[in-house]
């Protein structure tokens, strides 16, 4: 019988090793916070934390990276007054800061095995100096590279024993394509519903891309 | 001595308003844009965030709020009925892919070639804040600036060049600032509309870049 699910955090957060790139989902809501702070507590080092902003003070990324564990933090948008901004300027932080369009983009292209792609986004900006451009039909695009996960941390609203998920309203947001980006992708999700529970046309990320899920009911 | 009162950020923000017609689906960046649709309740404007929701509706009031939903500066919404909700990748689809009919950004400055500065004040600013505008800027079908014509100093953002590190390139087509509606032309930029009391002179006194008067 197949079911994904597990009991326990630990064993969600199981074997993720030192150096690992972690994609981690949300945009306020959708953010799986319970599994980030499983992260934060388990022993993997030297991280990189894929995410679309650097937090703020408090929370679940300023509480990940007070850790330490994290090495670079890959992002569409950081505020100089936040932990990361501080650990980016006392020098313990790399950030590589990435249009968010283009930041979706990559992660989506890693799940769909594209292996680059051209985009105008940014090729006109600084964010392209030293690298690689192209006119393409009569305009200057900018190559990416898709972005990989090790781990993928999801956060869904209902969740089935294949794995099949739904997001609630916009908390939607990264969490399908980070979930195929991952060769892990590890799930907390509201509610467990049974096979068959989640029409089949209403699936909003398919359980082909999901390997692990914790009950976190809200 | 011209006699006029600069609009406020409402004022630019209805301005603005009165130019989208009914039918466009509409992506409206953070500060003074956020305020458009305000201002067009009475047409069937579709509104887009890039945290994937297509259809915002008013704001919420503060005991009807729903903790998972929420816009691109993650402020708290609700959604108007025929709304869609999409995941990231789709959402910059949308956007980049040319199927907003408008986008409305703020900017530090625009430039007579229809360039836009609205990001770092520095190419040495060591954090960057890109966020999702230069994803907008290059693939909405038209764009359009709101902003305050010059800067507290009183130094002009309406530029024969940016100063500033660019977002994108020859992209802006309309510039609303307290002062004046713009039009990007090959020639430069085209005074379309001066607030009341606002002269030639007094409004190019203001302006770095040379302006046209169609």
């Amino acid at each position: 019988m197949i079911n994904k699910f597990v009991p326990t955090i630990a064993e969600a957060m199981a074997g993720i090793p030192d150096g690992a790139t972690v994609l981690a989902a949300g945009f306020g809501p959708g953010t799986p916070a319970t599994l980030m702070q499983g992260l934060a507590e388990q022993s993997a080092r030297n991280l990189t934390l894929v995410m679309n902003a650097g937090g703020r003070d408090d929370g679940p990324i300023a509480e990940l990276l007070s850790t330490g564990h994290v090495r670079k933090l890959i992002c569409s948008f950081v505020r100089a007054d936040s932990v990361a901004g501080r650990q980016f300027a006392n020098g313990k932080l790399e950030i590589e800061i990435v249009p968010q369009g283009t930041l979706a983009e990559r992660i989506r292209a890693a799940g769909a095995g594209i292996q680059a792609f051209y985009t105008p986004t940014g090729a006109d900006t600084i964010l392209a100096d030293n690298r690689e451009t192209r006119t393409i039909n009569g305009r200057l695009c900018l190559l990416e590279y898709p972005i990989h996960g090790d781990i993928a941390l999801i956060d869904a609203w209902q969740a089935d024993r294949f794995g099949n998920l739904t997001h609630r309203d916009s908390a939607r947001n990264f969490n399908p394509i980070m979930a195929m980006a991952a060769k892990t992708t590890i799930v907390q999700t509201a509610h467990v519903v049974e096979l068959g529970a989640i029409q089949p046309e209403h699936v909003h990320t398919a359980g082909v891309f999901v390997q692990r899920v914790l009950h976190v009911p809200v | 001595m011209a006699d006029f009162q600069p609009l406020d950020r409402d004022g630019i923000a209805a301005r603005i308003a009165r130019d989208i017609p009914e039918g466009w689906f509409v992506n409206l960046g953070i500060g003074i844009p956020t305020k458009v649709s305000d201002f067009v309740q009475d047409r069937e404007v579709i509104f887009h965030a890039e945290n994937g929701v297509i259809g915002i509706g008013p704001a919420p009031d503060p005991e009807n709020i729903n903790p998972y939903l929420v816009n691109a500066g993650v402020q708290h919404i609700t959604l108007i009925t025929g709304a869609a909700l999409v995941h990231h990748a789709d959402s910059f689809a949308i956007a980049r892919g040319g199927h907003l009919d408008l986008c409305v950004l703020g900017a530090f400055e625009v430039s007579e070639n229809g360039d836009i500065a609205n990001w770092a004040r520095s190419p040495d600013e060591p954090i960057k804040q890109v966020g999702g505008a230069m994803d907008l800027a290059v693939g909405a079908q038209r764009l359009w600036v709101a902003m305050e014509h010059t800067t507290k100093g009183g130094g002009s953002r309406i530029r024969t060049a940016c100063s500033y590190p660019l977002t994108a390139k020859g992209v802006v087509k309309r510039v609303y600032t307290d002062l004046a509606v713009l039009e990007v032309t090959p020639g430069g930029f085209a005074v379309l509309d001066m607030i009341p009391g606002m002269t030639r002179d007094a409004l190019q006194a203001r302006t770095e870049a040379t302006l046209i008067w169609p």
